[in-house]
């Protein structure tokens, strides 16, 4: 199986996608003609033309509402942040007409839009740029939110939402862009709502998104050499929709829980895992759900601070530690 | 700036100020900002496009702004009765802006509106009855009771609502026109929206696409003079009137008299072709007058302004008296005829209301519906199904329990 990197896969998944069908177009700030701010569309603009990809002025409420618009006349439009911490400007747009037009009609019109991008911290760009609003959109019935922590997902779950006849918001990495991951040549789409149990273990479960999962898996190994612990690596892939069945399963063989995420804490994605682990596998736990997350301010500049702002894998080993 | 298009005088232009406008006015040549105040009824029903109507066309037109009338009048009082919840923006004072636009439309043009939004509604084709009963919360209304008064929909009959944020649906009109470029349709979008509309960062975003890619997008302006209590003078600047603004993008734009339905009609149409035959985006501003408040809430509704200003609005520029007078010497109406109209439409009005108060309220696993494609069509596509697994729903407060 060819190993690519994560934007690359996502680069696939466009340009199959566009090909497949002609309601399909990339837009978004210099996603075309510079080849993506992250070079995540490069070489799509040469392939496909004008059409097929649009490069926004920057005006992300402008160009977010005229592609929830567009998709109400049945095209699909995937729309690039160029960061998602750029969410903020249109957040009328991608959150009023984006999750709820379809519910406020009665269910008369769909918003089968896409609304891709980076959203992480740790590249030192300040708290303006390293937004995680995973949480707050999963926060708007009506609205899908998948994040994607490797390449095969990434190119799985961006067909799957881009198909979707739902509005899907899809949060990737800057920080995993570059990294290679065996991804095979034939079609394949990834559900959403389905986890992914990176590593299967009976101790503890360890229960991530995004590249946390990643962080994750490092922290399992650790764990398992040095402390004999054999920890269970959920990826949950998809926040909304979200697999609950894979969780409370993991529960119910591990009996402990932390759940970890680049987020910040409160009103966090691992805050509302909490709660359903508590309120649906009480009697299975026999410590309480603990939780890593990126510490509790506001994304900081400095470089070897960002990095212990960011949950790694020595932070995720002694919270496990706690509870083991 | 210069020149006496840009005189203080007629800086600030308000339909309830037409005098002394008019009296101020130093120029013979009419600016395009006040063309809107010299148009003459005789001469616009002479054009092509105000010709073209049969009688019986006429009557209808006549007719749909009579029956918005009415069925804004019957809400105001289920309103009053505490049957309608919220709020009730109503659209009695711009009849004709909403028939006289929409009258002019074909198969591939669509429309988006604001929360004031049922005159629009009523134009489109849209059935009172549902309306109402959407407005009651009932099950049979027109979003089974999840929009309300300020969310209405017919996407069979190419509308799109119905926005409760102001400006917000502006980029969603201009993504609508996008998509009839892009599906290569010779169409446009009807973009409407009030005057406050004009200070929201995401209308000028709008503007500004619509202009770069030559969209067949036609954002209508409709001035009531008041963004909810705040007038003009008070919250927009402007030399001479809000579409002006149009310029700073490139934009085709005009001024409109919106008590005059053949007006309306008239520069409509020259929007209309330039989208259709062009591509191109026009800005209109068209002055109406609200009778009521910005919503029935706006208890204030006669502190920011006279008495006198309605009562002169009422009495001298009504649009369907205007129009009723028009359509009298015309022939093409008698005023017993008109007595008809009125009295169908008050029973037709009366009727929705009858019909949304019978009507039950939804039941309450209706909360859940509507919200994802995906869960409403659950069970029709196995391959659909497989992609959309998981947990949708965190609480359903126990609706379903036995």
């Amino acid at each position: 199986m060819p190993l690519i990197t994560y934007r690359q896969a996502v680069k696939d998944a466009l340009a199959e996608e566009i090909a497949r069908d002609p309601n399909v177009f990339v837009m978004g700030e210099e996603v075309a003609q510079y080849n993506g701010a992250y070079k995540v569309t490069e070489g799509l603009w040469d392939k496909f033309g004008d059409k097929r990809l649009v490069d926004a002025p920057i005006s992300e409420a402008g160009f977010v509402g005229l592609g929830i618009g567009a998709s109400m006349l049945g095209l699909r439009p995937v729309m690039e942040f160029m960061f998602w911490s750029f969410c903020y400007v249109a957040f009328d747009q991608l959150l009023n007409n984006g999750s709820f037009c379809r519910y406020m009609s009665g269910g008369l019109m769909n918003i089968p839009i896409v609304v891709r991008g980076p959203a992480n911290g740790g590249t030192n760009v300040g708290a303006t740029h390293s937004h995680t609003p995973e949480n707050l959109c999963a926060n708007h019935p009506g609205i899908k939110v998948v994040c994607p922590s490797n390449a095969y997902d990434a190119k799985g779950l961006m067909k799957t939402a881009i198909r979707d006849n739902d509005p899907v918001f899809v949060m990737e990495s800057t920080v995993l862009y570059g990294q290679k991951w065996e991804v095979p040549e034939e079609e394949y789409l990834i559900p959403m709502g389905k986890a992914n149990i990176l590593k299967e273990g009976k101790d503890i479960s360890l229960i991530a998104h995004g590249r946390a999962a990643i962080t994750s898996l490092e922290a399992a190994g650790i764990l398992a050499e040095k402390y004999d612990i054999d920890a269970e690596v959920i990826d949950l892939r998809s926040i909304r929709p979200l697999d609950v069945e894979t969780i409370l399963a993991s529960v119910k063989k591990t009996n402990r829980v932390v759940y970890i995420e680049e987020n910040k804490p409160f009103c966090g994605v691992g805050a509302q895992i909490a709660s359903i682990i508590q309120d649906e596998a009480f009697d299975h736990l026999d410590a309480p759900v603990k939780r890593v997350s990126a510490i509790d301010a506001p994304q900081i500049y400095s470089m070897p601070l960002e990095k212990i702002q960011i949950p790694d894998a020595a932070r995720i080993v002694k919270k496990a530690l706690e509870i083991c | 700036m210069s020149g006496e298009k840009y005189t203080t005088s007629n800086r600030f232009i308000h339909p309830n100020d037409h005098r002394t406008v008019t009296a101020k006015k130093k120029s013979k040549t009419i600016n395009k900002a006040e063309r809107w105040q010299d148009v003459d009824v005789h001469e616009l029903a002479q054009l092509e496009i105000n010709q073209r109507l049969s009688t019986d066309e006429k009557v209808r037109l006549y007719t749909d702004m009579v029956r918005i009338r009415r069925f804004e009048g019957r809400s105001l009082r289920s309103y009053q009765a505490g049957k309608i919840g919220g709020f009730l923006h109503l659209y009695e004072g711009q009849e004709a802006v909403a028939v006289g636009t929409i009258s002019l439309l074909g198969a591939d043009d669509h429309v988006i509106t604001a929360y004031r939004v049922h005159g629009h509604a009523i134009a489109v084709g849209m059935d009172p009855k549902p309306m109402m009963a959407e407005m009651y919360g009932k099950y049979t209304g027109c979003a089974k009771g999840k929009g309300g008064s300020m969310h209405m929909f017919a996407p069979d009959k190419n509308f799109w609502g119905g926005h409760g944020i102001v400006g917000g649906q502006i980029p969603l009109g201009t993504g609508l026109a996008f998509a009839l470029k892009y599906q290569g349709k010779k169409g446009c979008c009807l973009a409407y929206m009030g005057d406050g509309a004009i200070n929201q960062g995401a209308v000028h975003e709008a503007y500004n696409l619509a202009a770069l890619w030559n969209l067949p997008v036609i954002f209508i302006i409709e001035n009531n003079a008041y963004s909810m209590g705040t007038s003009q003078e008070r919250s927009s600047a402007f030399p001479d009137c809000l579409a002006q603004r149009a310029e700073a993008y490139g934009m085709e734009w005009d001024t409109v008299n919106g008590n005059i339905l053949y007006d309306v009609r008239a520069k409509t149409y020259e929007a209309i072709k330039r989208a259709h035959d062009e591509s191109r985006p026009t800005v209109l501003e068209i002055f109406t007058y609200r009778y009521r408040g910005h919503s029935v809430a706006d208890a204030n509704a006669e502190k920011y302004r006279s008495k006198d200003e309605i009562i002169d609005y009422k009495d001298n520029k009504d649009p369907i008296t205007l129009l009723r007078k028009q359509f009298i010497e015309e022939g093409v109406l008698t005023e017993e005829q008109a007595k008809e109209i009125d009295k169908a439409a008050n029973e037709e009005a009366n009727e929705a209301a009858e019909f949304a108060e019978k009507s039950p309220f939804p039941p309450a696993e209706s909360i859940l519906d509507d919200s994802y494609w995906s869960s409403d069509n659950k069970g029709q596509d196995p391959e659909i199904d497989e992609l959309n697994q998981g947990r949708f729903v965190f609480e359903d407060g126990g609706i379903f329990d036995k």
